[in-house]
């Protein structure tokens, strides 16, 4: 099936959540509402004729920087792809600002887990009716998250724990803990 | 099953109640492929519980190849999947060529599919080596070794680097193929056959080898899709998913290769998958090989390559962008490009690596998100692990083929 | 008084004969494992690494010695020495030749069981002693190797015993005569598979290396050991290894006994044979993937034992009819 045959028949499904589809080098995208996304993708994976059993990626897009004035802030992005069908889809869902949270499709997907504690970690979207909703690739206790646009490329000052494991070498080198270049002064 | 009672360590209660025994492992041990941190709750030696740690060497490519032009992230990809790196480059090129609009020349397209197919033989003799030696036939692993050395000769021949090539460019690939490269490689493709055969000597019909691996880590083809997996990982459950055939790319639909399929989905069907793998990546680099077409190998219009000035010369200062040997020259303007999004995957060695571009016009990506096949593939590593043994884990570790470089990114 | 010190001397060159052996025993090792890995092994200490383990003894003695904050420090101590000793005193008993024995005791064989055992007592106590969870389960795991094992082992050479009627030695050696058909291979062609088997587990070899799995428990019950500690645990394995060979050797192989006596040095054939066995440990730990702990317990128990004891039922049952 045609991935904008598979767009309209999700509008058709679900007429007041789809905002918008477009289409760039073939790969049609569909713009929804938050609220039903769970519903939607469950209807595209099991649908016959659908059968969008992989999701290939999810990840989150921070659209500050983007002009177009219709989009929300966030993004959640699904890729989807059928593998007996061999046709995609790309689900754009739409997130406000104020409340940076969608519905987990980890109930759908197990794969999706670390997907979205990805999205959370480095993109500040939480997922709701997720188990485990931690940050994953940065230490637990990081502030703010860097994939978003205002995020700085560089930092005032040192993350807590390299100045807590700075401190740390400071306390050893008064024992003459891995201190060369003191014991080759001593030496001269 | 009691613990050590020590002074230190608390006593557990004795009435009864079984206190599971818990074990970090990593993210320094010798059988977890890098910095991967497993925790692990114990009864006895069976893993109650297992949960994966990752992010030791995570880097920010997303962040920085926002901040850098498309030319300049491709060598960001080199350090994704150390192993088979050259698949990452064609991966990436592929994708920003999709994106921007650029074409190739047919010729650059068969180079491309040549070195894809060696980055993944590289890749699956790593594999097997260190896979092998996590079950404890050590022997292979030096045999492994030998070959690869052959095959990273050959990439040295070709580009002048063994493991972070960046040799694809944006439009094609940077130089021709050498006669001496083409010969060698017909030596390799006549060569390896024989040498795995013995690999499946050593291994293959081991009573041993297959206690340890068959019904071991087992996986059925839907849940094996729900968790992600893809590559030979998902194959190996039996379900036919090979981007090669399914979205062809470079010269990949004038090949003619058979996808091997397993059907039990334990770590021996994985295993025989692999080794089909290699077998079947030898046929399409013989093609490839009688194929090759003449022509150019970089586009016209693809950005030109600039070198860099040198401080010394007449030229003056350098400008604060012209390091390094040599950078692909993009517009620097707005709106030259299309803006829009795409999502690009390509068959990497170990699975699925995805790159979804956001283009807002300019020569930099406005989001770029990687989805690299080993961070899904670890993730399914509670799911398989669990009720098995600590024996069976590192095994299932070194079956799902993980880089933590490509996972961490 | 004159007797004592003679015996002295004696423990004293057998002590550093066997010492020797041990290091060029891991020499042996690493360049026959070399040369099956199509790599050369060592080649840089000496003529093609020869003088490789000087160095290496040289190297490991001078090492700091890291004893972990939270270990028992006594028993951390302790416990390569147990091994060492345990693995030492069993070759008082070991015939090299008619008469070249320090201690002809008439239990010989039973003497060298007791003392293997002791020596995984030493591993246990290490396992325990570092306060380490590797090294806890690299402990536990020998120990439950070790028993399991040690009964293979025993049952597997009752039949010799049963054959020679006696657990002396010298005598096990003397009963099988100088002929090549003598042998106890022949008639107890089924107790020495048990026995090979159970002799790479008891020395803890590939494919039964669970207990210092590297890629499982890092290095089992030796992981935090460094330095001569480390050594000390390590020489105790390679004399382990002897040990069992020369048992092989003597219980099976006819001993000190060859085709023709050399002149001057009668344990040639003996060492030869202690050779055949060690590259035969070598051998396999090029070839063979390791075990799983739980199959390993299932060979040992459902395989070995029955396998022991029927030969065990064959030998009485031949030996009551030709008798």
């Amino acid at each position: 099936m045609e991935s904008m045959e598979i767009a309209g028949r999700l509008q058709a499904q679900f007429p007041d959540q789809v905002l918008d589809i477009c289409s760039f080098h073939g790969q049609v995208g569909v713009l929804i509402q938050r609220q039903q996304v769970v519903d939607m993708l469950r209807w595209l994976r099991d649908t016959p004729g659908m059968q969008m059993n992989h999701l290939m990626d999810l990840c989150g897009v921070d659209n500050a920087k983007k002009d177009e004035p219709t989009l929300q802030r966030f993004e959640v992005v699904y890729n989807l792809y059928s593998v007996p069908e061999r046709h995609s889809l790309r689900i754009r869902a739409q997130i406000p600002e104020e409340d940076p949270c969608i519905d987990s499709i980890s109930s759908l997907w197990a794969g999706a887990d670390w997907h979205e504690r990805e999205c959370f970690d480095l993109m500040g979207i939480s997922f709701n009716g997720h188990e485990n909703m931690k940050r994953i690739l940065l230490p637990e206790d990081w502030q703010g998250h860097p994939l978003r646009k205002e995020y700085p490329l560089k930092g005032r000052e040192e993350w807590s724990g390299m100045e807590e494991l700075l401190h740390k070498v400071e306390t050893l080198q008064q024992f003459g803990f891995n201190d060369a270049q003191n014991q080759d002064n001593e030496k001269t | 099953m009691t613990r050590p009672v020590t002074k230190t360590l608390e006593i557990p209660v004795a009435d009864g109640e079984r206190n599971p025994y818990s074990l970090k492992m990593g993210p320094q041990h010798p059988a977890t492929h890098g910095v991967l941190r497993v925790d692990l709750e114990l009864d006895g030696e069976t893993i109650l519980k297992c949960t994966p740690h990752v992010g030791y060497l995570h880097r920010g490519f997303d962040k920085i190849a926002e901040n850098r032009t498309y030319a300049q992230t491709l060598i960001l990809t080199d350090r994704l999947d150390y192993i088979g790196a050259m698949a990452n480059n064609v991966g990436y090129c592929v994708a920003v060529e999709q994106l921007l609009g650029f074409s190739v020349p047919e010729r650059a397209k068969y180079i491309r599919t040549m070195v894809c197919e060696m980055s993944r033989i590289c890749s699956h003799l790593l594999w097997l080596a260190t896979h092998a030696l996590d079950i404890g036939a050590m022997t292979v692993f030096l045999y492994c070794f030998r070959e690869r050395e052959i095959l990273l000769d050959l990439f040295e021949e070709l580009c002048g680097a063994r493991l972070t090539f960046s040799y694809p460019r944006i439009g094609g690939v940077r130089q021709d193929v050498t006669r001496k490269f083409i010969d060698e490689l017909q030596r390799v493709i006549h060569l390896f056959p024989g040498r795995i055969e013995e690999y499946e000597t050593l291994i293959d019909t081991n009573r041993i080898w297959l206690k340890r691996t068959v019904g071991i880590g087992k996986l059925s083809g839907d849940k094996a899709l729900a968790l992600g997996l893809t590559g030979p990982c998902l194959r190996g459950s039996g379900v036919d998913y090979d981007i090669r055939k399914h979205r062809p790319y470079d010269a990949y639909d004038q090949m003619d290769f058979e996808v091997p399929l397993g059907s039990d989905g334990d770590i021996y069907a994985r295993y025989r998958c692999r080794m089909e793998e290699l077998r079947q990546s030898l046929r399409i680099l013989q093609q490839c090989v009688d194929m090759l077409p003449p022509g150019p190998v970089l586009d016209k219009d693809a950005p030109d390559l600039v070198m860099p000035l040198h401080k010394n010369t007449k030229g003056g200062e350098a400008d604060s962008t012209s390091y390094g040997t040599g950078i692909i020259k993009f517009m620097e303007e707005q709106g030259i490009y299309p803006a829009g999004d795409i999502y690009v995957s390509t068959e990497a060695p170990k699975g699925e690596l995805g790159f979804y571009f956001i283009s807002d016009g300019s020569a930099r990506a406005y989001r770029m998100h990687i989805r690299s096949p080993s961070f899904i593939h670890i993730s399914a590593l509670p799911t398989i692990a669990q009720g098995e043994l600590i024996a069976d884990l590192i095994a299932n570790i070194g079956s799902l083929d993980v880089v933590i470089g490509e996972c961490d990114r | 008084m004159m007797q004592v010190l003679i015996l002295f001397i004696q423990i004293l060159v057998l002590f550093a004969i066997v010492m020797l052996h041990v290091a060029y025993a891991t020499y042996f090792e690493r360049k026959i494992i070399g040369h099956m890995q199509v790599r050369m092994g060592p080649m840089r200490v000496g003529y093609h690494g020869l003088l490789q383990p000087i160095a290496d003894g040289i190297k490991s003695f001078f090492k700091e010695d890291i004893i972990p904050e939270q270990a028992d420090k006594a028993a951390f101590r302790a416990a390569p020495i147990i091994c060492l000793v345990a693995m030492m005193t069993s070759l008082a008993v070991l015939p090299f030749a008619k008469g070249w024995v320090l201690a002809d005791i008439n239990i010989g064989l039973l003497f060298i069981f007791a003392m293997s055992s002791l020596a995984s007592y030493g591993v246990i106590l290490a396992g325990w002693a570092s306060n380490s969870k590797f090294t806890f389960l690299g402990g536990m795991r020998s120990m439950a190797q070790v028993i399991s094992y040690e009964i293979a082992m025993g049952l597997s050479l009752v039949g010799v015993m049963m054959l020679s009627g006696t657990l002396n030695l010298t005598e096990i050696v003397e009963a099988q005569g100088t002929s090549f058909t003598g042998m106890y291979i022949f008639p107890q062609i089924l107790a020495f598979f048990v026995f090979c088997i159970a002799m790479l587990a008891e020395t803890n070899r590939v494919p039964f290396d669970l207990p210092e799995a590297e890629t499982e428990l890092v290095s089992g019950y030796c992981t935090e050991y460094s330095g001569m500690r480390y050594a000390i645990f390590f020489m105790a394995e390679y004399i382990g290894m002897m040990v069992m060979a020369a048992i092989g050797t003597i219980c099976f192989l006819g001993g000190w006994n060859g085709p023709f006596v050399i002149p001057f040095f009668p344990p040639f054939w003996l060492i030869l044979k202690i050779y055949v066995f060690m590259f035969f440990f070598i051998w396999i730990r090029a070839t063979l993937p390791r075990y799983r702990y739980d199959q390993l317990m299932e060979l040992g128990w459902k395989l070995l034992i029955p396998l022991a004891l029927a030969n065990i039922v064959l030998t009485g049952i031949i030996k009551a009819f030709t008798s």
